[in-house]
C-alpha cells in the first residue's frame, strides 16, 4: 500500500518537474539557450502570488493571474535585456554565463525585498483530500490538482503549437532561424514569445510547487530548477512529450529511489539514472537522433 | 580589438588591485588614528575613552541567510543597550558583521576582512562548519572567540581560546534522549534529520547513541539533504508505516514546518520532538500555528517565555526589525552580554591589543556567571568552552510556549 | 632585445607574456607581504584566488582547448581536496617534514581526480554537447552526495567504514573518527602557501602550454574544430579526448588539494563543491575569453576579489555582483557591444598609430 503512495507522490513531484522542464525545453528548442534563470522567475511567482494573497488579501484565482502577467513581464524584460544582445555572439556559452548572471540577479532582488526568512506557503486552494482503502491510502487535494494541471498545461501546448500560426512559427524557428526569417517570420518576436509562455508557465509552477511543498525563500526556484533542466535532458530536449514524460519519471525516480535504496542518496540515485539512460540512448528518451554531416 | 580587450581587463584588473590596497590603506589610517586616540587618552590618564571593536560573520546571503541575520540582529540589540548604558569599562563597542554565506573559505575572508577594520574580539561564527574555519584561525592570531550557535565539536574542543553560548550537538542529541526517557514520552522513535547538516547529524548521532543505553527503539530514522528538502513524503510515510510513537526532529524550524504541513495532509498525527532548532516554528510566516500544537522542544531559550527579560528582549527586538527573534538572536545577545561581563572582569582597556585581551578573557570566562536569556539559572563555563546552563523542555499549547517541568 | 622580441613567434611571446604576469604579481605581492604592506583580507585571499586561477586554467583545457563543456569540475576538485586531507590527516605525525607530506598530498590528490577523471570520461566522453554537460553536472553532483554519506574512523584494528553513521563504524573506544559524513575532515593541515600556489599555477601552465603545442595538443584541437575530419585521418579521438580530460581533472585536483589545506574544516556543501561552484569556474573561462588561459587567469583573479571588494555595500554586494557579471559579459560578448567599441575605441588606436608612424 505505501508503495502506491509513494508512486502517486512521485508522479505529482514530477508533474511539477515537468511544469518547469517545459519552460526549459521551448526556450532551449528555439533560442538553443540554458535559460538558468527559469528556476529563479518560478520563486518570483511564487513570491508574487503570495503577496497578493497574504498581504493585499486578494482572491487566489486573481493573484494567480496577477503572478502569471508578472512572470510573462519579467521573462519577456530578461529576455530583451540580457539575453537578446548575445543571440549572435561568438560562443553559445556568453549567453549561459548571463543567464546565470540574471538567476543571481533575481535570488538577491527577492532577498532584498521579501527577506531571509523562510515563508510559509499559504493553502490558496483547498481541496479536500481523497481517503482510500479505509484511510490506509491518503491522496491529497494538491496532488490531484498537480497532476490534472500538468495534463492540461501538456495537452493546451501541444495544441497551441500545431494549431495556431505562431505555434507553427515556434517550430520554424526551431528548426532553422534563417529560413524562418526569409519566410516573413518574426524571429525576434517568436522568441520573445516563447520566452513570455515559458515565464508564465514557471507562475504556475511556482504556485503548484509551493502548495505541495509549502516553503518559500529566494532560494526555492535553484533546486527544482535544476532537477526539472535535468528532466528535459532525460525527456530530449527540445521536446514537449519529453519534458512531461522526463520529469514524471524523474519524480518516480527520486521517491522510490528515496524510500527503498537510501534517502541520503536520492540525489545520487536520481543523477545515476540520468547518465544511464543518456550512455543507452545519448539524445534522451524522445530526442531527436541527427545524424552528423561532414 | 583583442588588444583593446586585454587593456580592459587589464584596467578593471589594476582597478581592482587600487581598490584592494586603497581599502588597506584607509583601514591603517583609521586604525593608527584609533590607537592614537587611545594612547593620548591613556596619557591623560582617563580610562573612560576608546572603543571595543567586536566583529562577528555569519550568513546574509545564500541558504541560511535568516540565521545570519538573526546573530546580527540580537547583538546589535546587545550593542545598543551597553552602549546606551556607558559602554564596557567606560568603552563604546562597536559591532561589525560580515556576510560568509555560510562557507568556510568566505567565512576566513569574512574575519581577515573584519581585522582590517580592527576587531579586537569575535563573536562567530554562526554556522558550524563557517565556525570551525574560523576558530583555527582565531587560535592562530590568538583572538577571543565565542560562538553563539557553532554547535559542533570541532568549533570549540580542539581550542582554548575558543568559547560557545549554545549547547553543543552532543549534549543536545543526548539530553533530548534522556528527557524522552525519564519522562517516559515513548519508546519507539523516529528520526527524521537532515543527513548533509552539521548541526542536524552531529545530534542525530549523538541522541542514536545514546538511546540505545536509555533503552528507546529507534523504528526508522530517515535523512534528507539540502538539496533535497522540501519533499518529506517518503520520510514521513516510512516513519507511519513503522509505528512510531514519537518523531524526534533535530533540526530547523524551517524544515520542520514544512514537515508538519506534510504529516498532516497525509494524517499522520505522532507526538513531535525537537530541539532549540525548532524555536522559531511558531514565527514562520503563514504557517498555521494549530498544527505545531503539542510539538515539545528541548530548548535554552523560548520567544514565548513569560519572564520579564525575555519580554523586554522580545519587545526591542520587533520594534526595531518587524519580526518576531529566533533563537539565534538570543543567542547572540547574549553572547554580547557574556563578552561584557568577562571584559569587566578582566578590566579590558581600549589599549590592550587583542592577544593581550584574549589571555585576559580567557581567565574571566570562568568566572562568570552569566543570567541570559538562554540559561534561565544562569550561565557559567569551563575551561574546555562549554557552557554549564540547564534545558528547558518547553510545549507547544494553543499556540504558545509552556513549561512542561 | 627588441630585435629579439620581435622576432620570436607569436605564440612565444604570448606565452612569455602570460609567464611574466604571473611571476611579476608574485613578486610584487611578495615585497608587500615582506614590508607589511597588506591587509589581512588581501593576505587570506592570495591562496584562495591561486585555487581559483589553477581551476580556471583547467577547466579551458577541457571547454577551450578541447571544445567540451563540463559542469562538473567541483567534482574533480571535491576528489583531490578530500583524498590529500584524508592523507594528510592520516599522516600527521608519521611523516616528518611538513613539506614532503604535503607534497605527497599532492600528488595523491592529482592522482585521484586524474583517476576520476578518467573513469567518468571514459562514458561521459561519447556524448556531445549539452549532453555531456548535463552529465558531467550529474557526476559532479553524485561525488559530492557520496562523500556526505561517507564515515571512516580508525583504531587498533584498522581503518573502518560506513555510508550510515559514526556509530555503524563499530570502533573501539580509541577510534577516531577521520571523515565524518557531512562534517567533513576537520583539523587538516595548513600546509599550502601563496609560493606553493603560485608553484602549482606556473606548472600547470607549463603542461596545458607544453600540450597546446605538442603533437597531442594539436590532435586535441583538430578533434574540437572537425571531429569527423580528424577521424579520417586516422586520429584517436577516444583517446586524445580522454588525455585532455584526465589532465584537467588532475589539475583540479590539485586545486582541491590547496583548497583543503588552507581550511582547517573540510565539508561538501553545495555551496564549495556543488554545481555552483562548477558554474562559477565556466564563469572565469567564458569572461576571460575561451581558449585563452590568460585571461581566464585574469577573470579568476577579478571574481574572486570582486565580492570581497564589495563587502564595504554589505546588503547590496551580491546583487552587484550579478549586475556586474551581466554587464561584464553584455560588454565583451555581444556583437552590438563588439561593433561599439571597435568603432569608437579603434579610433583612438588608429590615431596613435597614425601618431607614431608619423
Amino acid at each position: 500500500m505505501s508503495f502506491i503512495s509513494y508512486f502517486i507522490n512521485g508522479v505529482s513531484l514530477g508533474s511539477v518537474y515537468a511544469i518547469i522542464a517545459l519552460g526549459y525545453t521551448m526556450v532551449y528548442g528555439i533560442a538553443k539557450m540554458l535559460n538558468f534563470a527559469h528556476g529563479d522567475v518560478i520563486m518570483i511567482g511564487a513570491y508574487v502570488v503570495l503577496t497578493c494573497v497574504s498581504t493585499a488579501g486578494l482572491n487566489p484565482v486573481l493573484a494567480i493571474l496577477i503572478g502569471i502577467v508578472a512572470c510573462t513581464i519579467f521573462g519577456i524584460v530578461i529576455e530583451r535585456v540580457a539575453y537578446r544582445p548575445l543571440r549572435n555572439a561568438a560562443s553559445p556559452l556568453a549567453v549561459l554565463i548571463t543567464a546565470i548572471g540574471v538567476s543571481y540577479l533575481l535570488q538577491n532582488i527577492a532577498l532584498l525585498i521579501f527577506g531571509s526568512n523562510t515563508k510559509s506557503f499559504p493553502e490558496i486552494i483547498k481541496l479536500p483530500s481523497l481517503s482510500l482503502a479505509g484511510g490506509k491510502l491518503t491522496i491529497t487535494g494538491t496532488t490531484i490538482l498537480t497532476i490534472v494541471a500538468c495534463l492540461v498545461i501538456m495537452a493546451g501546448l501541444t495544441a497551441f503549437i500545431n494549431k495556431t500560426k505562431s505555434g507553427q512559427a515556434m517550430l520554424a524557428v526551431s528548426e532553422d532561424k534563417g529560413a524562418a526569417q526569409l519566410m516573413g517570420i518574426n524571429v525576434n518576436g517568436t522568441i520573445a514569445l516563447t520566452f513570455a509562455i515559458g515565464s508564465a508557465l514557471a507562475a504556475l509552477a511556482g504556485v503548484l510547487l509551493c502548495s505541495t511543498y509549502p516553503s518559500l525563500t529566494p532560494y526555492t526556484g535553484s533546486m527544482p530548477g535544476i532537477k526539472a533542466f535535468v528532466a528535459a535532458v532525460f525527456g530530449g530536449i527540445g521536446s514537449i512529450p519529453g519534458a512531461l514524460i522526463g520529469g514524471i519519471l524523474l519524480g518516480v525516480i527520486e521517491i522510490l529511489g528515496k524510500a527503498y535504496i537510501s534517502s541520503q542518496l536520492a540525489d545520487a540515485i536520481v543523477f545515476a539514472v540520468l547518465i544511464i539512460v543518456l550512455l543507452v540512448k545519448p539524445t534522451g528518451i524522445l530526442g531527436k537522433n541527427i545524424q552528423e554531416k561532414v | 580589438m583583442k588588444k583593446m580587450k586585454k587593456f580592459l581587463s587589464l584596467a578593471l584588473a589594476s582597478a581592482l588591485a587600487a581598490g584592494v590596497f586603497a581599502g588597506c590603506g584607509e583601514e591603517k589610517t583609521t586604525e593608527s588614528s584609533d590607537s592614537a586616540q587611545s594612547s593620548s587618552s591613556s596619557s591623560n590618564s582617563d580610562s573612560s575613552e576608546g572603543t571595543l571593536k567586536i566583529g562577528s560573520m555569519g550568513p546574509l546571503t545564500g541558504d541560511n541567510a535568516a540565521y545570519g541575520e538573526a546573530v546580527n540582529n540580537g547583538a546589535q540589540l546587545a550593542v545598543e543597550e551597553i552602549n546606551a548604558d556607558g559602554g564596557i569599562n567606560g568603552m563604546q563597542v562597536e559591532f561589525k558583521f560580515e556576510d560568509d554565506e555560510s562557507d568556510a573559505e568566505k567565512a576566513v575572508n569574512a574575519y581577515n576582512s573584519l581585522k582590517d577594520w580592527g576587531m579586537q574580539l569575535v563573536m562567530g561564527a554562526v554556522t558550524s562548519g563557517a565556525c570551525t574555519a574560523v576558530s583555527a584561525e582565531t587560535a592562530n592570531d590568538h583572538m577571543f572567540q565565542i560562538t553563539p550557535s557553532g554547535t559542533s565539536m570541532d568549533c570549540v574542543a580542539p581550542y582554548d581560546n575558543v568559547f560557545r553560548l549554545c549547547f553543543s550537538d552532543p549534549a543536545q542529541g543526548t539530553k533530548s534522549a534522556e528527557y524522552i526517557a525519564t519522562k517516559g514520552l515513548a519508546t519507539k522513535i523516529a528520526v527524521i534529520y537532515d543527513s548533509s547538516d552539521t548541526y542536524s547529524s552531529g545530534i542525530y548521532q549523538s541522541f542514536a547513541a545514546e538511546a540505545k543505553n536509555q533503552g528507546l527503539e529507534i523504528v526508522a530514522a530517515e535523512a534528507f539533504t539540502a538539496d533535497n528538502k522540501t519533499d518529506f513524503s517518503v520520510q514521513l510515510q516510512k516513519a507511519k508505516d513503522s509505528g512510531a510513537e514519537l518523531v524526534f526532529l533535530p533540526i530547523y524550524y524551517q524544515q520542520a514546518s514544512a514537515i508538519l504541513q506534510q504529516a498532516d495532509k497525509m494524517g499522520f498525527a505522532p507526538q513531535w520532538f525537537g530541539c532549540d532548532g525548532m524555536d522559531g516554528i511558531l514565527g514562520v510566516e503563514g504557517f498555521d500555528t494549530s498544527l505545531a500544537e503539542g510539538l515539545m522542544l528541548l530548548t535554552p531559550f523560548a520567544t514565548d517565555a513569560s519572564d520579564e527579560k525575555t519580554q523586554n528582549f522580545n519587545k526591542a527586538y520587533e520594534e526595531e526589525f518587524g519580526i518576531e527573534p529566533i533563537q539565534f538572536a538570543a543567542d547572540a545577545y547574549d553572547s554580547i552580554y557574556a563578552i561584557k561581563l568577562a571584559a569587566e572582569d578582566a578590566g579590558l582597556t581600549a589599549d590592550m591589543d587583542a592577544s593581550e585581551m584574549c589571555d585576559k578573557m580567557m581567565e574571566s570566562m570562568l568566572n562568570i556567571n552569566l543570567d541570559g536569556l538562554t540559561g534561565v539559572d544562569g550561565i557559567t563555563w569551563d575551561a574546555s568552552g562549554e557552557p554549564n546552563k540547564a534545558p528547558k523542555g518547553v510545549k507547544i499549547e494553543n499556540g504558545a510556549y509552556v513549561s512542561m517541568d | 632585445m627588441i630585435v629579439m622580441w620581435k622576432k620570436m613567434k607569436k605564440t612565444t611571446r604570448s606565452n612569455i607574456i602570460t609567464f611574466g604576469m604571473v611571476i611579476l604579481a608574485y613578486a610584487v605581492i611578495q615585497a608587500m607581504v615582506m614590508t607589511g604592506n597588506i591587509s589581512s583580507l588581501f593576505k587570506g585571499l592570495l591562496v584562495p584566488v591561486c585555487t581559483y586561477v589553477i581551476l580556471a586554467i583547467s577547466l579551458n583545457l577541457v571547454v577551450g582547448i578541447l571544445g567540451e563543456l563540463s559542469l562538473g569540475h567541483a567534482g574533480f576538485m571535491c576528489v583531490g581536496a578530500f583524498a590529500s586531507a584524508f592523507f594528510s590527516k592520516t599522516m600527521q605525525g608519521v611523516i616528518a617534514p611538513d613539506g614532503l607530506r604535503f607534497f605527497l598530498a599532492l600528488l595523491i590528490g592529482a592522482a585521484a581526480a586524474g583517476i576520476f577523471g578518467i573513469l567518468i570520461g571514459i562514458p561521459v566522453l561519447r556524448l556531445k554537447g549539452d549532453y555531456l554537460a548535463i552529465v558531467t553536472l550529474a557526476f559532479g553532483e553524485i561525488i559530492k552526495n557520496v562523500i556526505n554519506v561517507l564515515f571512516i574512523g580508525k583504531d587498533a584494528n584498522g581503518f573502518h567504514f560506513s555510508t550510515k553513521d559514526v556509530i555503524s563504524l563499530n570502533m573501539e573506544p580509541d577510534g577516531v573518527v577521520l571523515v565524518n559524513g557531512p562534517q567533513g575532515i576537520t583539523g587538516t593541515p595548513k600546509d599550502a602557501t601563496f609560493t606553493i600556489g603560485v608553484i602549482l599555477i606556473l606548472i600547470t601552465l607549463i603542461i596545458v602550454i607544453n600540450l597546446v603545442n605538442s603533437r597531442s595538443g594539436r590532435a586535441i584541437m583538430a578533434i574540437r574544430d572537425n571531429r569527423i575530419a580528424a577521424e579520417s585521418i586516422g586520429i584517436n579521438i577516444t583517446k586524445y579526448k580522454l588525455m585532455a580530460f584526465a589532465i584537467s581533472a588532475a589539475m583540479a585536483g590539485c586545486a582541491g588539494v590547496l583548497y583543503a589545506h588552507n581550511l582547517s574544516s573540510l565539508t561538501a556543501t553545495p555551496k564549495n563543491f556543488g554545481y555552483n561552484m562548477s558554474i562559477m569556474i565556466l564563469v572565469f573561462v567564458v569572461l576571460g575569453g575561451i581558449g585563452n588561459i590568460r585571461g581566464s587567469i585574469i577573470a579568476a583573479v577579478i571574481l574572486t576579489l570582486l565580492p570581497e571588494l564589495l563587502r564595504g555595500l554589505s546588503d547590496y554586494r551580491m546583487l552587484i555582483y550579478a549586475i556586474v557579471l551581466i554587464v561584464m559579459m553584455l560588454f565583451n560578448w555581444a556583437p552590438k557591444a563588439i561593433e561599439w567599441r571597435e568603432k569608437y575605441l579603434g579610433k583612438l588606436k588608429h590615431r596613435k598609430k597614425a601618431a607614431k608612424e608619423a
